[in-house]
């Protein structure tokens, strides 16, 4: 078993606690970075599709799965980003700048929609997300001259530096943006960890009480929450809409949100690698289920990728709520304490109901 | 008239969302879980009505099929409590709501591959006629709609107020643990309680199918139903029926009234209104006790 | 000197009144306890402090300061820390991580020093650390550090929710019942260490508790609560004494069966 043994405050502090464990981070961005020359132009097609929703699910990771605070609406938040960056960028606005203010100005609408909505708790709090993703598919038709209401908008050409993303040209370019902004993002959010207001994050989720009794401010924390975790939905919502080369009003209806949510929750929340894992199942299931049906001779069956995903779901929250994530830790933790780990390591509290209209 | 008619017909759709709330403020009372797939199960039974009176299937007699749908519904409400429900006991309510919002997804697939996903009429004898009074025309099942709904509303609300089985749902639902040492059988109870959810989703199912054409799609009803469910607040029964009432009338007035595309949005502009300077809905239940 | 002065302070649920015009006032560097049965509004007391109730009559000045114009989450600004009866752990997190928190007040980095970890933000890290080690090393917490609250035994937890409040390095620190649910050798160690944080830390104490023995044995002053009224004040002997609270506690039948001035059974 590995033990850390600690000299300096720096060890905690750092974002990688040993030798090793940064060697397999770089080892894995190395393998990142040379993929392009390692698989065909369809996996990096569905690489890429992976590191985009990735980012997506960074964003409601840090709100549900980091603050306690489960948004059903998000799919309202990637639209918001995505139109922003194009109508950014019919202004004149390079990519660049465009695709990042986008974010930035989603980030300070979601907080500016989180104000009125931070009494709400548990899933009345749900309820006011998945309103806003419902009227956002709305809104969007009604404000056709910016959005292209029900026709949509055709992805503009993207130039960053004089390259050109040109996801059928060069598949690599958009490979190589979508993970640029992942590892951006990822920073981002581990930055945040290990500071103060990542704290705040965790202690609002665990116990609004005692965060209030230490001092933390929770309104400005959730609101905080909320900037972030929209900022970075936004931007994947822009990838999501760039890459696929159209997208109209359909594309960001609420079940994206739904699925969205659900996709984390498969990975693991409240972890980083949640979000990449859930990103994985979720690119990579209908391919899946593709090779599935031919091999039993099954002509393609409608609702089959929703109706597994909503199958593997049920799965995960009946056997291993914490998700993908949270099994490969409890199998190292066994492995790493092998013999000696005890079997209920992991076990929930077992907690009653009790009701929560009188209080 | 145009407005009595407008109202009347609002009235109607109010009372099928109202119906489908009821079924989520029942399991709420109860179990104070929210159940997400509320409108698939409605969807669910107006299906499985479908396959025992229409000719391509079964094709029984509707009044004898009622009481078998109501009970095969009942039943399979009772079976999900057993089999995937209660092994939620003690886990966050988020968790129940991702888990009923993942069953809807797996019920909208499973009735896809049983029935299609052609869109569909159900051959009840309420889609068949018209009632003219004074101006106004309503359908035979839009007055069964309302009719029913008032009375399933009654019969609930006494249900909850005056029987044991009532009295002890309450129970379990105010405080577990006391609840089961007050002897209350709470995993039956809350089975019982899924099993009366799944009922009131079936009636729902074969007003609505009477109403108009069924599509696997008609789940999604259930979002507005909860909308319904939230403005009446979400521990009322009568609030429940209101709630629907509100956003049926409101739409085609709506959408009457106001520009295209508007319309869509007002019982969830509404529901937005009411989460913020209401939350408790608008015939709240919630009283603030001494800690 | 008056650190923290309750007026004629009044709370009432409903048609409950569960503090009725309660007056007292707890000096700096003492040790002062809050004492009464279930149900006397000690906690409400202490839940009123920290702000998250608001009494209807009254007032509540910390050092010269109306605290009833404070948020809940100004008070650890002003030097008031508070444990709760029921541990209110950040569960998810490490002990570290719960430490940490206790630091929020203190910091002084901006959103996007933070976000970016730039400037100050690696510094007053490793500040916080230290000051956070301290209180470990204060509480014997060292082989907790890094573990999960989840996992932790109730008694190491209750130290934690000790260390927590510890670690925003207060004036007056709340205790809710800090010696509830400890086993006798958890209770002295408890009883070690409100006496070293009063001597070494300078920290006044005010604590609610139900342990007469700790309470004679560490607190400089009592005031026995009951249905929300002051019944006696004074020193724990004192207050022992008292015909009212041997009333309230264990009817009349019983105050000739009194404990004796060390709080222990005669």
């Amino acid at each position: 078993m590995r033990f850390h043994f600690k000299t300096s405050y720096d060890q905690d502090i750092r974002l990688f606690p040993d030798w090793w464990n940064f060697s397999l981070y770089a080892a894995l961005l190395l393998l990142l970075l040379v993929m392009p020359w390692l698989i065909d132009d369809f996996y990096l097609g569905e690489v890429t599709n992976v590191l985009i929703w990735s980012v997506a699910g960074l964003g409601l990771m840090i709100l549900t799965g980091q603050t306690g605070l489960v948004s059903l609406g998000h799919s309202a938040f990637m639209a918001l980003g995505c139109y922003l960056t194009v109508n950014f960028m019919d202004a004149g606005l390079p990519f660049l700048v465009a695709f990042l203010l986008a974010g930035v100005v989603t980030g300070v609408v979601g907080a500016l929609v989180a104000l009125p909505a931070l009494k709400l708790h548990g899933v009345y709090l749900s309820i006011f997300t998945l309103a806003l993703a419902i009227l956002a598919d709305d809104i969007i038709v009604i404000l056709d001259h910016w959005t292209g209401g029900v026709n949509g908008i055709f992805a503009p050409e993207i130039w960053i530096f004089g390259f050109e993303i040109n996801r059928w040209a060069m598949p690599a370019s958009w490979y190589y943006l979508a993970l640029g902004t992942a590892l951006f993002v990822t920073l981002i959010y581990r930055n945040l960890l290990r500071a103060p207001l990542g704290r705040a994050f965790a202690a609002v989720r665990d116990s609004e009480i005692s965060a209030q009794a230490m001092g933390v401010d929770v309104a400005r924390t959730k609101t905080l929450a909320f900037g972030f975790s929209c900022a970075f939905a936004g931007m994947g919502g822009a990838l999501m809409g760039l890459f696929a080369g159209a997208f109209n009003n359909e594309t960001f209806n609420f079940l994206l949100a739904i699925q969205l949510l659900m996709m984390i929750i498969i990975g693991g929340l409240g972890f980083i690698h949640g979000a990449f894992l859930g990103a994985i199942v979720i690119a990579f299931l209908p391919q899946l289920l593709a090779i599935g049906t031919d091999s039993l001779g099954i002509n393609s069956v409608p609702g089959l990728e929703t109706g597994v995903f909503g199958m593997i779901l049920i799965a995960f929250i009946l056997f291993e709520p914490m998700g993908l994530y949270g099994r490969w830790l409890k199998i190292r933790t066994w492995l790493e304490l092998f013999p000696f780990a005890r079997r209920d390591m992991f076990r929930r509290q077992k907690t009653y109901l009790k009701t929560e209209r009188l209080r | 008239m145009d407005v009595l008619q407008l109202l009347l017909s609002g009235l109607a759709n109010g009372c099928v969302y109202g119906l489908v709330a009821l079924g989520f403020v029942l399991i709420y009372k109860a179990t104070e879980a929210v159940n997400f797939a509320q409108g698939d199960f409605m969807m669910l039974g107006a299906y499985v009505m479908v396959g025992l009176v229409n000719p391509e299937y079964l094709g029984l007699n509707f009044w004898l099929a009622v009481p078998l749908a109501l009970l095969i519904l009942g039943a399979l409400g009772y079976l999900l409590d057993l089999t995937v429900i209660r092994f939620m006991f003690g886990q966050s309510q988020t968790a129940v709501v991702i888990l009923t919002i993942a069953l809807g997804y797996v019920i909208r697939f499973v009735a896809g591959l049983i029935w299609g996903h052609e869109p569909v009429n159900l051959h009840s004898p309420l889609a068949l006629g018209d009632v003219r009074m004074g101006g106004v025309v309503l359908s035979l099942a839009d007055i069964a709609v309302i009719v029913v709904t008032l009375l399933m509303t009654l019969f609930l609300f006494q249900f909850f107020q005056r029987t044991k089985l009532g009295l002890a749902m309450q129970a379990s639902s105010q405080n577990q643990m006391a609840a089961y040492y007050m002897g209350i059988p709470v995993r039956r109870v809350q089975g019982a309680v899924w099993a009366l959810a799944g009922v009131v989703a079936c009636v729902a199912g074969i007003l609505y199918a009477s109403k108009g054409t069924l599509a696997i799609s008609a789940g999604f009803i259930g979002i507005k139903a909860f909308a319904a469910a939230v403005i009446g607040g979400f521990g009322s029964l009568p609030g429940a029926l209101m709630g629907g009432i509100i956003v049926g009338v409101i739409e085609p007035f709506a959408a009457r009234y106001l520009p295209t595309g508007y319309s869509q949005i007002a019982p969830y502009a509404l529901l937005i209104l009411v989460l913020v300077f209401r939350p408790h809905g608008l015939f709240a239940q919630v009283r603030v006790k001494k800690v | 000197m008056s650190l923290l002065t309750l007026e004629n302070v009044t709370l009432k649920f409903g048609g409950v009144t569960a503090v009725n015009n309660l007056s007292m006032s707890v000096n700096e560097g003492e040790v002062f306890a809050l004492v009464g049965p279930n149900g006397a509004g000690k906690s409400t007391v202490f839940n009123m402090i920290s702000r998250f109730y608001t009494p209807v009559r009254g007032s509540i000045a910390f050092d010269g300061r109306d605290l009833l114009a404070c948020r809940p989450s100004q008070v650890p600004g002003l030097g008031i820390a508070r444990t709760f009866q029921n541990i209110e752990l950040f569960e998810r997190a490490t002990v570290l991580q719960n430490l940490l928190v206790g630091r929020h007040r203190h910091r002084k980095t901006t959103l996007i020093e933070e976000m970016l970890f730039i400037g100050r933000t690696r510094e007053q890290e490793r500040q916080h650390r230290h000051a956070v080690e301290e209180v470990i090393d204060f509480l014997d917490l060292q082989a907790y550090r890094d573990k999960m609250i989840a996992g932790l035994p109730y008694g190491v937890r209750k130290v934690v929710e000790l260390a927590r409040a510890l670690a925003t390095k207060p004036r007056l620190l709340l205790l809710d019942e800090p010696a509830s649910g400890l086993s006798v050798e958890e209770t002295q160690d408890m009883r070690w260490w409100i006496d070293d944080i009063r001597r070494q830390m300078g920290v006044t104490v005010l604590m609610v508790e139900h342990d007469m023995g700790l309470v004679s044995k560490v607190c400089d002053r009592v005031l026995a609560l009951a249905d929300g009224a002051k019944l006696a004040e004074g020193t724990p002997a004192e207050v022992q004494a008292h015909p009212a609270v041997i009333e309230a506690y264990l009817g009349t039948a019983a105050i000739s069966k009194t404990a004796n001035a060390k709080g222990e059974r005669v």
